[in-house]
Order: structure tokens, then sequence, then C-alpha cells
């Protein structure tokens, strides 16, 4: 119960913070879209890293070094610290300008003024909405999946569960009900300056409980020698073993006198290569061999696993955090900046924040390949390294917490930003009725509830889903999408036919590749290309090809978007 | 217009200390980029 009071203490602090800047809401659509263009440099920051970073820089990177070991940080995370802010740079400050000096609230503004076509918005808003709404729903139903288990035996009366895990825990229904409520409370009332507000906070929330788990885990384990002897270890017999025993009564961790089986090599003739090494703290590959229970039949069955990060999946991963060039939600909060001069702070920040929240979370999940079951869903890892070895209610509730705090960040921009898009680029551009002020309010207001109640049918529907395997989906689509923006902001030559061919394009691979996938889930190509890469190039290649063979765009237009 | 197991501080893999090290040469490279290449005639442009 504890656990429950902690995460209600956290949703009510959260709410009081970010209902304050309600005294400073001006009462205007354009304070409610873009916080009248006032937000500071540090607020800046905040906003923009808790946007980026969703629930997956706690959850999923500890589970993704538990599945491939350290050169998880270099995959996702050292490369975002210099793309992200390349992106912030190259295409967030001239956005900011150009948004200020043209009154833009929206990126499909932008794309129709600069292209001059009507048509290109009409091509980009469904785009943007198909692909921002797995993001949410990802949002919606992981903050089901991650406090039931946490608030498990807290109310056994009241919500019953045939699985011991989740009796007695607040059900999915409930929490997405709640976690929607709340966001929905704050945006409602004052639009992109509350999500600033609330961003802050809980943005240092999220980057507190990271920082306070580690610590916790790292003393635990620290009666190793080095946490870093916990993780898994392949033997002469090329057997992967578990050397380290912890006993949760006495809190005692030590070498067990038999270590535990967890896997073997698949390639026996590697042993020689990997005998007595870790697995995980080397990016080099090796596929290993181990048993887990399928969800669904409950059968015990044979699984293989590649630790490390084969080369070419690495350099092409480096396509991803492209992807921040292009979400609607963060060039929303790119326009509400005060100045240029706001970036600048953000620009250096942004990498050392990231270092700050992915570092702990790798090395967890490094340690946790030392301890938990292989077969356990990557997702379940964090707040299971923290229940076995540390069992703290209120700490459960403040990780949990934390959780949420990296979620409801980024979700809360994501209803502001479709309902700004629907009351722009829908209604306002295609009305002949001039509204007031008011009325616009009014109507933007209406479409965030609706987008809430929207979302939070589907996750109520597709909670027994997958949707966790569309995130690098949605990565890759705005990801591939980047020579757009890169090209109306920097090649004065690009014509709305590029455009429409560039778009086209990225559809047409992005699609074959998502089929290909099983429409979901990770896959490479061409020997381990990460299809981001590709719908990249082939949306870059539509680009040049067709704006230099048709029509140069007239010089009044493009004189107006550059200095 | 950058296959050890060793390890620093006793616990970091020298892979992950590695890149640790790049994130700060990353916002580094762009405080240098800030002071060297900001472009200041965005602010009056978009006062426009």
């Amino acid at each position: 119960m504890a656990t429950v009071w902690v995460i209600v203490c956290y949703l009510g602090a959260l709410l009081a913070f970010a209902l304050g800047s309600k005294a400073l809401f001006r009462g205007t659509s354009n304070d409610y879209f873009v916080a009248s263009r006032s937000i500071g440099p540090f607020m800046l920051l905040m906003s923009v890293f808790g946007t980026t970073m969703t629930a997956f820089a706690l959850v999923g990177s500890t589970g993704k070094a538990f599945e491939r070991g350290v050169g998880t940080y270099g995959l996702m995370a050292s490369s975002s610290g210099l793309i992200h802010a390349a992106c912030f740079f190259l295409i967030g400050v001239k956005i900011w300008s150009i948004g200020k000096r043209h009154g833009f609230v929206t990126q499909i503004q932008f794309f129709r003024a600069r292209f001059g076509s009507n048509g290109l918005g009409y091509l980009l808003f469904p785009i943007f909405v198909l692909l921002v709404i797995p993001y949410l729903l990802i949002g919606v139903i992981g903050a089901g999946k991650t406090l039931q288990p946490a608030t498990a035996g807290a109310f056994p009366e009241l919500f019953q569960s045939d699985n011991p895990i989740l009796n007695g825990g607040v059900p999915p229904w409930l929490t997405g009900l709640v976690i929607c409520g709340v966001v929905l409370a704050y945006i409602f009332a004052g639009g992109s300056r509350a999500a600033a507000w609330a961003n802050t906070f809980q943005t240092l929330v999220f980057m507190g409980m990271g920082l306070v788990a580690f610590v916790l885990i790292y003393n635990v384990l620290g009666q190793a020698g080095s946490p870093t002897n916990v993780a898994a270890r392949v033997t002469e017999q090329g057997e992967v073993v578990q050397e380290y025993a912890f006993d949760k009564a006495s809190g005692k961790l030590a070498k067990a006198e038999k270590p535990k089986v967890v896997g073997k090599l698949k390639h026996p003739e590697e042993v020689e290569q990997w005998a007595g090494k870790q697995p995980h703290l080397t990016r080099d590959e090796v596929e290993i061999t181990y048993k887990a229970k399928n969800p669904k039949t409950k059968k015990v069955v044979d699984k293989t696993r590649d630790v490390g990060v084969p080369w070419l999946m690495f350099l092409s991963y480096m396509f991803i955090p492209l992807s921040v060039g292009m979400f609607p939600h963060l060039f929303q909060h790119w326009l509400t900046a005060k100045s240029a001069k706001a970036f600048k702070l953000t620009l250096i920040a942004h990498p050392l924040c990231i270092m700050i929240v992915w570092v702990p979370c790798v090395l967890i999940g490094i340690w946790a390949s030392g301890l938990l079951p292989w077969g356990m869903p990557p997702a379940a890892i964090l707040s299971n390294v923290l229940k076995t070895l540390i069992g703290n209610p209120i700490l459960t509730g403040m990780l949990t917490a934390g959780i949420l705090a990296a979620i409801m960040s980024s979700l809360d921009s994501q209803f502001l930003c479709l309902g700004t898009i629907f009351t722009n680029d829908v209604v306002l551009h295609d009305s002949k009725k001039e509204y007031t002020d008011k009325q616009i309010l009014f109507m933007a207001r209406s479409f965030v509830v609706g987008i809430v109640a929207v979302t939070y049918v589907l996750a109520l529907l597709l909670q027994n889903q997958n949707v966790f395997d569309l995130a690098v989906w949605c990565f890759s689509g705005f990801a591939a999408l980047t020579p757009l923006v890169i090209a109306a902001l920097y090649w004065r030559r690009a014509t709305a036919a590029g455009a429409f061919a560039s778009v086209i394009a990225v559809v047409v691979t992005w699609f074959t590749f998502f089929a290909m996938s099983g429409f979901g889930g990770e896959i490479t190509v061409m020997g381990g290309i990460m299809p981001a890469a590709i719908c990249w190039i082939a949306g870059a290649l539509a680009m040049v090809v067709v704006s230099l063979a048709t029509t140069p765009p007239p010089k009044e237009t493009v004189d107006k978007f550059f200095v | 217009l950058l296959s050890s197991s060793n390890l620093v501080f006793g616990f970091m893999p020298v892979g992950l200390a590695y890149h640790a090290l790049y994130s700060i040469t990353a916002a580094l490279f762009w405080g240098i980029v800030i002071k060297f290449a900001w472009p200041d005639d965005l602010e009056e442009w978009a006062e426009g």
C-alpha cells in the first residue's frame, strides 16, 4: 500500500506543479499552442529532454542491455547525444526563427508555406497522426503494465487476478484512466506552458529516480567486489553461468557453490574465444541458446539470443536519432522558446543528460544478466532487479513514479501536438469562417479531450497486443522524413514535387520493411542494416532527383525562409 | 562540419567508459560550436 501512496503523492505534486503554470496563462490560443514563445533555457532543456526520453530511457535501456550488453549505450545513447544536438542546432533553431517570423505553430503550416502546396499538408497530416498514435499507446499501455506488478498485493479483495504476480495490483484500465486524466487536466488548463512546467518536474523526477536505483543496486552488488563481477560468464565447457546468488532474507550476495547454468554457446567451436569472459561487457557478437517459457503455451522452449551488436547495425542505427528532427511534438516545444539563445543550454546539456540517465541503466541491465532468468521479458528487468535486491515498497513506489514521469513527459506533448495539428491544419486551414481567439482555444481543448479519449479506448482494446514492438517503427518513420525538413531549410532549389516524391518514397520503403517485419519488431536487412537508413536514403534521393527535374520554386516564396 | 572486458573505476566496462567520455566530448563540441558559429543574425531576422 505504501507503493500506491508514493505514486499518488507524485501524481498530486505533478498536478499542483503543472497547474501552478495556470497563473501565467494569458488566455490566448498563441499561449495555449506555443506558450507565447516565452520559455527560457532551463525549461526548454527539461521539456525537450523529457519529451525525447520516453519510458524506454529507464525501462527499455535496462532491458536492451540485459539482452545485448554494453553495446546498447553506443547503439542508442552516445549517438543520440551527437545527433539530437545536431538536429536542435541545424533544424530546431532555424525552425524557431521561421516560426516566430511567420507565426507558425505547427510543422504542416511551415511545409505548406515553404513549398507553396496545400496538398503536402494533406499528405503529411495522416502520416504524423498514424506515427504518433502507436507512440501514445505505448505510453498508456506501458504505464498499466508497470503499475500492476509494482502495486501487487495492495488491493487483494478489490482487484483479483489469476496471476499471483499481479493479484491485488492496480489494473491497467484504472492506471490508464488516471494517467490520461492527470495529463488531460493540466494540458486542458494550460496547454504548452503547462506541458513545459510538468516536463520540468517529471524530468527531474525520472533522472533522480534512475540515479537512486543505480546507487541502491550498486551498494548491494558491491558485495561481489565489483558489481560487474556479477554479470553472466562463459565457462570452459561453453556454458553461460550465473556465479553469484542473492539471499533476500539476509541481504547477502555470495558466490554460489555451484554456478547456475542459464545457457550455452550456440557454436561450441567459439569456446576458446569466450571461455572465462563475460559476453555482456563487450560489443563482440556471440549467439547464446537458453531456455524460456512460452507465455501462451506455458511450454519451455529453446531460444537464441544475440549478445553484442553487429557492426552494420551499430553504424546504421545512427539514422534512428534523426527522428527528433521531425517529431511534431518536439517541433512544438522548439517554437515555445523565448529566443534562439535559449537553445544553447539544450545543445550542451542534452548529451550529458542522456549520459546521466543511460549509463546507470545500461550497467543495471548488464549486472542483471547474472541474476535474473534469461527468459524474463526485457521490459520487466529494471523492476525485477529492484524487487529482488531492494524490495522496499517506498523505493518501489519512487522508481515506479520515475517510470511514470518518463512516460507522461512524452504523453502530454503528444496529446497537445495532435490537438494543435487538428485545430490549425485541418479546421482553421480549411474553414472559410473567421474564428475568434476564444473559439480557437475551445476548439483546441475539445480536440485534446477527443484525442485523449480515443487513446484511452484504443489502449483498452489493444492492451494485450504487443504494441511495444512498434516503437522502433515510429522512430524510423520520423527519422526517414528528415530529408524533407533539411531540404526545406537549407536547399533553395527544393520543390513541392521533390517534397511529395520524398514523402512517398519514405512511405513506400517504410511500409515494405514494416510488412517484412510482420508488422512490428526490430529487423535488419541486407546483412544487418537498419531499415531507417534505407528509407532515409530513398527519401533524400527522391527529394534531390525530382527537385532537379522540376521547375524551381518562385524566388519570392523561397526568400521568405532564408536569412 | 569516432573487445576488451577491462573495467574502469572498478565497475565500468571500458567500452561504456569510452562512450560516456564520448557523450562529454559531444557536449564540449556543441559548446565550441555555440561559441564560434552561433547564428546571431537569426534572432533579429525572426523579429522581422
